[in-house]
């Protein structure tokens, strides 16, 4: 089928997006420290001027309740804001380093500069915060940049493309709304690097989209990251960071909820209990009505976990929950007790509020199990046991991972947060994110003094043992070639 | 079918590459370091035979063969044994205190088996150096040599069954393919790539005025395009840029720098490598064929085909739009650009893609400067060409056209590397109001915690504030 006017308008308005930024870019505006602190405070404006509307949104696309909706989202980018405007001048400073003998006397550093103009693709789930958190970054970089929102979240997309296009630089930091066709032309499109939030198969596509025009990426996708419960632990205490890191986290819709928890065939039974228990704690005896929880997305991804439920291969495993409000879209906390490894709900991203538990004989196969499958982006383990908690850090390849903990490592802007392997590519938060939109330039210094002959042709057998002697470094050599020893 | 049963020994060979690596083997500290070291005892033993084959593919005199690529993989070696433990061990980092009490580090894992794809040009420097850097970061190793050096490529076959553990690390023999191919082909496997590329460096020539600076800088820019296979490598000066007033005295320069390095007859001299093969012999040819560019030459322009052999070629201001000023030069010819001022030097680098090296050759700070935060590229030298090379602390790598990722020293040891996050807590102490069900007063708590407001926290909790 010809593409219609629609597409054509489409791919005009971003190729000219792209050529206007490009400009801008051109001119150097974007690379003072003044734009990019100005940007920086507008965007910190945003956030806390307009925090009831951003609620707001993220209640109507997700139905995401306000304490999650800020510590997650809107804190999680006022503090980004905050940590480069007040970190901006060490990012930028160049760093000096040593120069070898080889190259003496010379002196080196290394440069930040920014890459140009690069694209953010961000995702519905978090949409506020893994919009901008990216976008703080290329700008505290000196970018110019293009962003855009995921359309299956549009209060929030809307909500920040007004936001920004009323208090930001239009001419170089834009938002680009829309879906599959307005995706497809911006990819169309040079960048000098692409940022991308989501699944691993949207991935490959964007890789290969950026291999046209040898755009370095960071991917941000997911994976099903495992949770294994030792026993002896203080069951009470991992049941409730277990719930937090998956129920209360946008009902298990995100990268980094526990998506399956392996433990012993003994101790599930324990496990199961504590869940329940703190469940009901925490949202009640009917979670359908608790307004703690959010909803799924949409239907498509409704009727994807329902069918996840309904595979026959796991009927009669449901253990907790289990009750659905296709109107509401709301599923309840549900957990599978003894799935086995080929039924659905094992072999995709469930990215929901279903928690299977798997049962092995010892806890140490739980590595094992882990390892036949991809490398997730996060990975945890709840255990008193040094050695295989050492074993597990060994080896288990993961993005990241906590011990007794769930998705802590996030809260931390001196730590990188990315994937590996399938989970993703390159990683930001705090400097991080600032690195990952700079090219690292080393500056090598020379003068005209010290200069060593035996660089240059016409070469001599003097000339090497002279090299020779220079290259091991050894003083005494270096000596001996000097004076023809 | 060559082609079917070359895929199933490569099926076979990656088998054995993956068993190996799940085996646990490669991550091994005494592994990575025996490796290294034979490593380290094939270069020295082997130095003739590399030598050898550098002369078979390339005419590269033994003495230019050491100092660009034997050379600095001895030291490279040498750096990665010397760092290994420090680059191996686990980085603190700090928590926020509200997450008390818990700790954090950074682990460096291998990535699992890796691919290098080298070049032609320095057959032996860019498989190695990539290969040290998978080594010291634990992981098996395929490695794919150019088929445009054969005689590199064979010796590098036999060298490496030889000293290094064929369980882990392979050679694939085979024809090349070009960068977007490769990540495209990578894409399909979420495989993160370095692409190490090339570009036009260029060398801008300010107006030296001491006769010392202008020898030396003569000296510097001659072996970083003649003396360095041919110009066929991607760190060379592609072309210089120069003031119209100091053009003349620098063509004078550079014709008087040629004569007394190589002597009157360049191709019996023996210091200058061959071209790699008759298909980039044509494309150098192709070059000097325009009309306007042959006019252009000032110096040299003779081509010995049969001996692959081009003399050192310098041109004055050749069309900006012929390919010589477009493409990739890779080759012993030299353009010279005059520009009004040397400010404007800037302006003509930028109007071409990024380059993997800009090369500076002045004494003015304002000058070096403005063209540090005027260009992008992948690094900048002031006052000299090519030894960003060899410098272990400065990361090796291009931007945009002319790559993505970089290498050399730890840079190496990182590019294989995953660092991987591990944070800890103890089951003490759990913040009550983390968890829902929520309201207001959990959400005011929430409020003081991320700003650091303990004490604000602690009033709370006391009943002493009101939330």
């Amino acid at each position: 089928m010809a593409p219609g006017p629609v597409v054509d308008r489409t791919a005009q308005n971003v190729e000219r997006v792209s050529q206007d930024l490009r400009s801008v870019y051109s001119s150097g505006k974007t690379k003072s420290v003044e734009w990019r602190v100005s940007q920086l405070k507008s965007l910190l404006r945003i956030t806390t001027h307009y925090e009831k509307d951003i609620l707001e949104a993220l209640r109507s696309d997700l139905n995401k309740p306000e304490l999650e909706a800020f510590s997650h989202e809107v804190y999680g980018v006022s503090s980004s804001c905050e940590l480069a405007l007040k970190e901006l001048h060490r990012w930028m400073m160049p760093e000096k380093v040593k120069t070898s003998m080889i190259n003496f006397p010379s002196t080196g550093e290394i440069v930040s500069e920014p890459l140009g103009v690069v694209l953010v693709i961000s995702t519905w789930n978090y949409p506020f915060k893994l919009s901008l958190d990216p976008v703080i970054g290329a700008i505290a970089a000196g970018n110019a940049v293009v962003l855009k929102p995921s359309e299956v979240a549009p209060a929030t997309s809307s909500l920040m493309s007004n936001l920004l296009g009323e208090y930001m630089d239009p001419s170089a930091v834009k938002v680009v709304e829309g879906g599959v066709p307005e995706t497809t032309a911006l990819l169309e499109q040079k960048w000098d690097k692409i940022f991308y939030t989501g699944n691993s198969k949207i991935g490959r596509i964007i890789l290969t989209a950026a291999a046209k025009h040898l755009t370095p990426v960071v991917l941000e996708l997911g994976g099903k990251c495992p949770v294994v419960v030792d026993s002896n632990i203080d069951l009470k205490v991992a049941a409730r960071r277990i719930i937090s890191g998956k129920w209360a986290c946008n009902s298990g819709q995100t990268c980094v909820s526990p998506d399956y928890i392996v433990t012993t065939k003994e101790y599930a039974l324990k496990l199961v209990d504590a869940l329940s228990c703190e469940l009901e704690n925490f949202y009640g005896k009917d979670p359908l009505l608790s307004n703690d929880l959010s909803s799924i997305i949409n239907s498509r991804h409704f009727d994807r976990l329902t069918k996840l439920l309904d595979d026959e291969k796991v009927s009669g495993k449901v253990v907790i929950g289990g009750q659905r409000d296709r109107d509401k879209l709301k599923i309840a906390p549900t957990v599978l007790l003894d799935v086995s490894q080929d039924s659905l709900v094992m072999n995709e991203e469930i990215f929901g509020p279903l928690l299977p538990i798997v049962t092995v004989a010892k806890i140490e196969e739980s590595i094992g199990l882990i390892n036949t499958k991809e490398k997730p982006l996060a990975a945890y383990m709840f255990t008193n046991d040094k050695k295989l908690k050492e074993e597990f850090i060994r080896s288990v390849s993961a993005g990241g991972m906590c011990i007794n903990e769930i998705a802590l490592h996030l809260a931390e802007h001196t730590l990188p947060f990315g994937g590996v392997g399938e989970s993703g590519m390159g990683a930001y938060h705090g400097k991080f994110s600032f690195d990952a939109f700079s090219h690292k330039k080393p500056v090598l210094q020379r003068g005209f003094n010290g200069d060593v002959a035996a660089r240059y042709p016409p070469y001599t057998p003097w000339k090497l043992k002279f090299l020779k002697a220079m290259l091991s470094g050894n003083i005494l050599s270096i000596l001996r070639a000097l004076i023809g020893w | 079918m060559e082609g079917h049963s070359n895929n199933i020994d490569l099926e076979m060979e990656m088998k054995e590459l993956r068993q190996t690596f799940n085996s646990g083997k490669t991550k091994e500290e005494s592994w990575r370091i025996s490796q290294l070291k034979n490593l380290m005892s094939m270069l020295v033993e082997k130095e003739d035979q590399i030598n050898l084959a550098l002369k078979q593919d390339l005419g590269k005199h033994p003495v230019e063969s050491f100092r660009d690529e034997v050379g600095p993989l001895i030291k490279s070696v040498n750096y990665a044994l010397k760092g290994l433990k420090k680059w191996m061990s686990a980085k603190k980092a700090d928590l926020p205190l509200a997450a008390f009490p818990a700790s954090a580090h950074l682990v460096p894992e291998p990535l699992g088996v890796v691919l290098i794809i080298s070049s032609w040009n320095f057959p032996f420097g860019l498989s190695f150096e990539a290969l040290i850097g998978a080594i010291a970061a634990g992981n098996a190793a395929v490695l794919k040599p150019s088929d445009l050096a054969p005689a590199s490529s064979s010796a590098l076959a036999k060298l490496i069954n030889s000293y290094l553990d064929t369980k882990a690390i392979k050679v694939i023999e085979g024809s090349s393919n070009v960068a977007r191919v490769v990540m495209t082909a990578a894409a399909k496997n979420l495989t993160p790539v370095a692409l190490e590329l090339g570009g036009k460096c260029p060398a801008v020539v300010d107006s030296l005025s001491s006769s010392w600076d202008q020898k030396i800088a003569m000296k510097r820019i001659l072996s970083a395009k003649f003396g360095t296979c041919a110009g066929q490598a991607c760190v060379a000066i592609d072309y210089i840029l120069v003031e119209k007033k100091f053009s003349s005295t620098l063509v004078e320069l550079l014709k008087a720098a040629i004569l007394s390095v190589f002597g009157e007859n360049p191709k019996e001299s023996n210091n200058i490598a061959r071209i790699i093969n008759k298909s980039h012999f044509s494309r150098l040819k192709n070059l000097l064929n325009d009309p306007m560019v042959q006019a252009s030459i000032v110096h040299g322009g003779s081509l010995d085909e049969d001996n692959l052999f081009i003399e050192p070629t310098l041109l004055v201001d050749p069309p900006v739009k012929a390919g010589i000023m477009i493409e990739e030069i890779f080759g012993p010819l030299l353009p010279i650009i005059t520009l009004e001022k040397i400010e404007d030097s800037i302006e003509f680098i930028n109007s071409l893609p990024k380059a993997l090296a800009i090369y500076a050759f002045t004494n003015n700070e304002g000058l070096k400067k403005k063209i540090s935060s005027g260009t992008s590229s992948g690094s900048i030298v002031f006052n000299d060409a090519i030894i960003q090379y060899v410098a272990d602390s400065l990361p090796f790598g291009g931007v945009g056209e002319s790559g993505i990722g970089r290498y050399h020293g730890k840079f190496s040891f990182d590019m294989f590397s995953h660092e991987k996050v591990i944070a800890r807590r103890s089951f003490l102490v759990d913040f009550w109001f983390r968890y829902p069900p929520w309201n207001d007063h959990k959400l005011h708590l929430f409020r003081s915690a991320y700003n650091f407001d303990y004490l604000g926290i602690l009033l709370i909790m006391l009943g002493l504030k009101r939330s």
